[in-house]
């Protein structure tokens, strides 16, 4: 246990104003600092996405170079996934983990705090690699070569740096989080107890610890065919530009359960409340995790179908990817058991997880659409892809987050927030959400390919659709801001545990949840 | 406060531990690019062809049962002011039996240029029964400015290639190499 800081706050108090929170080691804190850091990333490469937009507004080219366009979409790519997505569970594995286990702080809070502060620089480096001669990194989030090796900015170095850097925070912060739930659990609560949101951490991170360090092998190879004269990506000296593919995916289809499984962890959490019965199918949520976990290391490949595979290689990667919607299935029907004649109340946490079971099931589909090897060699880098990958990450991942956000408010705040905003923030959300990305499932399907600043005039009207719908989706979020800061401030009184049906550890603790919390640990029965 | 110092040493202990996992997931980050190499080699995943040469003194029996088609294509990269073609733009060959053809390379450039030509098959496993005996894919070659090459190849497909398989595409890329004239 973090001895020597606990004492420490307790004999001096803790530093007040910025320094109680450069300084900080206390886990709620540093989860408040990685979820407003993660919302400001949010906003930032979103207001990427409207560049984007815009530019697809109509056909031709209005606002941007070609080659600023593909900067936009690139660094929307890297910063949504990396410095908004990412951090935010971070955010809530810092403030709920302990809570949930019932201990003080993780078990490095010094860690802790290095962990997030190795944030900022990298932001800074990914951001700043826009106003650099030469401007930011063009060839897509994924980096390949020979684009990512052939292009001289100094921004696709700084780019491959950031990376490097939140790497190492994502592992650090991973070891952290495992080696507090395995080891600084209270006594009773069994691994088999844990509440899921944990259980989904604990796997993740091991994930992170397995796949982030071959993300950095990868980039360390760019790196070095940059500028030390390897040739491990070129081919023209004996080395393959496939490979990085190899590599790159080895860890990137990790990495995308990295960013659902703790959305499928806070879902199984907010369900179970507002339909006021016990998770359906608890141990087989977490067996499903773990299988969909060890899954995600053996289809790499689909990724790559069109980069020429012997057809047994196709086959095992479209037959394995497809093995993969078995354990995720399970969950879905898991969480509609869940529901099925429960006593549901419909409040903002609600509204949110249910229409992430609802829009993520539509990306799972696509996804198993995209699986099946021959419809993936029409569909690769079209539209239906950019539209498949922002229903599980938009509507997956980020709105379980917005979800999770009003659910836990009540706890960080001691306020409640006000319901009738935060449905509007979901309705308008969830529709701006639809009428952005469910028409690229059309152009998609009809052949409009991604990463194209410019697009044939039959695919007009969807674009336009998909634009307005984007603004209106961007805009929203500043209502969400609005809810969320409103509470800060005030609002009626929050009890401990403001919701009817929600059981756990965090919930006997007074809201706001005070500055240290189980300092002697709690029994659970 | 001795069950406080257990935990932390635990703590301490389990965090070494999830180290290794990280380097070795780092180890394995690097050990794919020479894993890769092998695997190519291996099956003959994508299209990977020999660069060195296969011994022409064996005997090999000529499959005189079947014919297999060899398409001969040649592109130039970015930076290499080249043309590159193959002279004959197909043969056929028995399976086993040695032919020789060639490709010819012009430099346009104003200089003498070094480049460096990386074969490639298609399908993907003929890489594995394609020979060569022969080829200026073995070493740089070296254009002096306006210089007219002839390059041979000579090659044989092994009598094992699968049956289902009746034309082969030999591709050749030319790099521009880093290498100075001398």
């Amino acid at each position: 246990m973090s001895t020597t800081t606990a004492t420490h706050h307790d004999d001096h108090g803790h530093p007040t104003g910025i320094m109680r929170w450069v300084a900080s080691t206390n886990h709620k804190d540093i989860g408040t600092l990685y979820l407003w850091f993660s919302f400001f990333m949010f906003m930032f490469a979103g207001a990427l996405a409207l560049g984007i937009r815009a530019e697809l507004f109509q056909p031709g080219l209005q606002f941007l170079e070609p080659e600023n366009f593909n900067r936009l979409t690139t660094l929307h790519g890297l910063i949504m996934i990396f410095g908004a997505i990412m951090p935010a569970f971070v955010g809530f594995a810092n403030w709920m983990i302990p809570l949930m286990i019932g201990t003080s702080d993780l078990a490095f809070p010094r860690l802790n705090n290095m962990s997030f502060w190795l944030m900022v620089p990298a932001a800074i480096l990914l951001v700043g690699s826009i106003f650099v001669p030469g401007g930011a990194m063009a060839g897509g989030w994924t980096m390949y070569p020979p684009l990512s090796v052939q292009n001289p900015s100094m921004g696709v170095d700084m780019s491959i740096l950031a990376l490097h850097i939140l790497g190492v925070s994502s592992i650090v912060g991973s070891i952290n989080i495992i080696t507090t739930i395995l080891n600084m659990r209270a006594p009773g609560m069994t691994l088999m107890k844990m509440p899921l949101f944990v259980w989904t951490w604990l796997i993740t991170a091991f994930l992170l610890i397995a796949s982030m360090p071959v993300l950095a092998g990868a980039l360390t190879m760019l790196l070095t065919d940059r500028h030390f004269g390897t040739a491990f990506f070129d081919a023209a000296g004996g080395g393959d530009p496939v490979l990085f593919q190899h590599v790159f995916w080895f860890f990137g289809h990790p990495e995308v359960y990295i960013m659902i499984l703790p959305a499928f962890g806070l879902i199984s959490t907010i369900i179970p409340t507002f339909a006021r019965k016990p998770l359906f199918g608890y141990a087989s949520m977490v067996y499903a995790t773990a299988a969909i976990a060890l899954l995600s290391f053996v289809v790499w490949a689909h990724h790559m179908f069109t980069t020429g595979m012997p057809v047994a290689g196709q086959l095992f990667f479209m037959y394995s990817t497809m093995l993969i919607s078995i354990p995720t299935g399970v969950k879905v029907f898991n969480w509609v058991a869940t529901m099925w004649r429960g006593s549901m109340t419909f409040e903002t946490p609600m509204l949110f997880s249910i229409a992430v079971v609802f829009l993520f099931t539509i990306g799972g589909f696509s996804g198993l659409v995209l699986a099946v090897l021959p419809v993936d060699i029409q569909l690769q880098d079209t539209y239906y892809v950019v539209a498949h990958f922002h229903y599980v990450l938009f509507s997956g991942a980020a709105m379980s987050i917005m979800g999770a956000v009003y659910y836990w408010l009540p706890k960080w705040t001691g306020h409640m927030y006000n319901e009738t905003l935060g449905k509007w923030h979901f309705w308008l959300t969830t529709i701006a959400f639809n009428i952005t990305f469910f028409p690229m499932h059309f152009t998609g399907l009809a052949g409009m390919p991604r990463r194209i600043p410019d697009y044939a005039l039959q695919f007009a009207e969807f674009n336009m659709i998909s634009t307005i719908g984007a603004f209106a989706l961007g805009i929203s979020q500043l209502l969400f801001l609005y809810v969320v800061v409103k509470c800060i401030k005030g609002g009626p009184k929050a009890a401990a545990n403001p919701w009817e049906g929600a059981e756990g550890l965090e919930w006997t603790v007074p809201s706001p949840a005070p500055f240290h919390t189980f300092e002697t640990p709690p029994t659970v029965k | 406060m001795s069950e406080k110092e257990n935990t932390s040493a635990n703590n301490k202990n389990l965090a070494v531990k999830l180290l290794i996992i990280v380097i070795a997931g780092l180890a394995f980050g690097f050990a794919i690019a020479p894993l890769y190499d092998a695997v190519c080699k291996a099956i003959g995943l994508n299209g990977r062809a020999d660069t060195t040469a296969t011994d022409s003194t064996q005997n090999i029996a000529v499959d005189e049962s079947r014919e297999v088609t060899v398409i001969f294509t040649g592109t130039t990269m970015p930076g290499l002011d080249w043309s590159f073609a193959a002279n004959e733009n197909s043969v056929t060959v028995h399976p086993g039996e040695i032919k020789l053809t060639s490709y010819q390379a012009i430099n346009n450039g104003p200089e003498a240029i070094v480049g460096s030509a990386v074969p490639s098959v298609t399908p993907e496993v003929a890489a594995l029964y394609f020979k060569k005996i022969e080829c200026f894919c073995f070493n740089k070659q070296t254009l002096r400015a306006g210089e007219v090459k002839d390059m041979p190849i000579r090659f044989f497909v092994s009598p094992d290639l699968p049956k289902d398989i009746k034309t082969v595409t030999l591709s050749y890329a030319f790099y521009k190499s880093n290498d100075k004239v001398e």
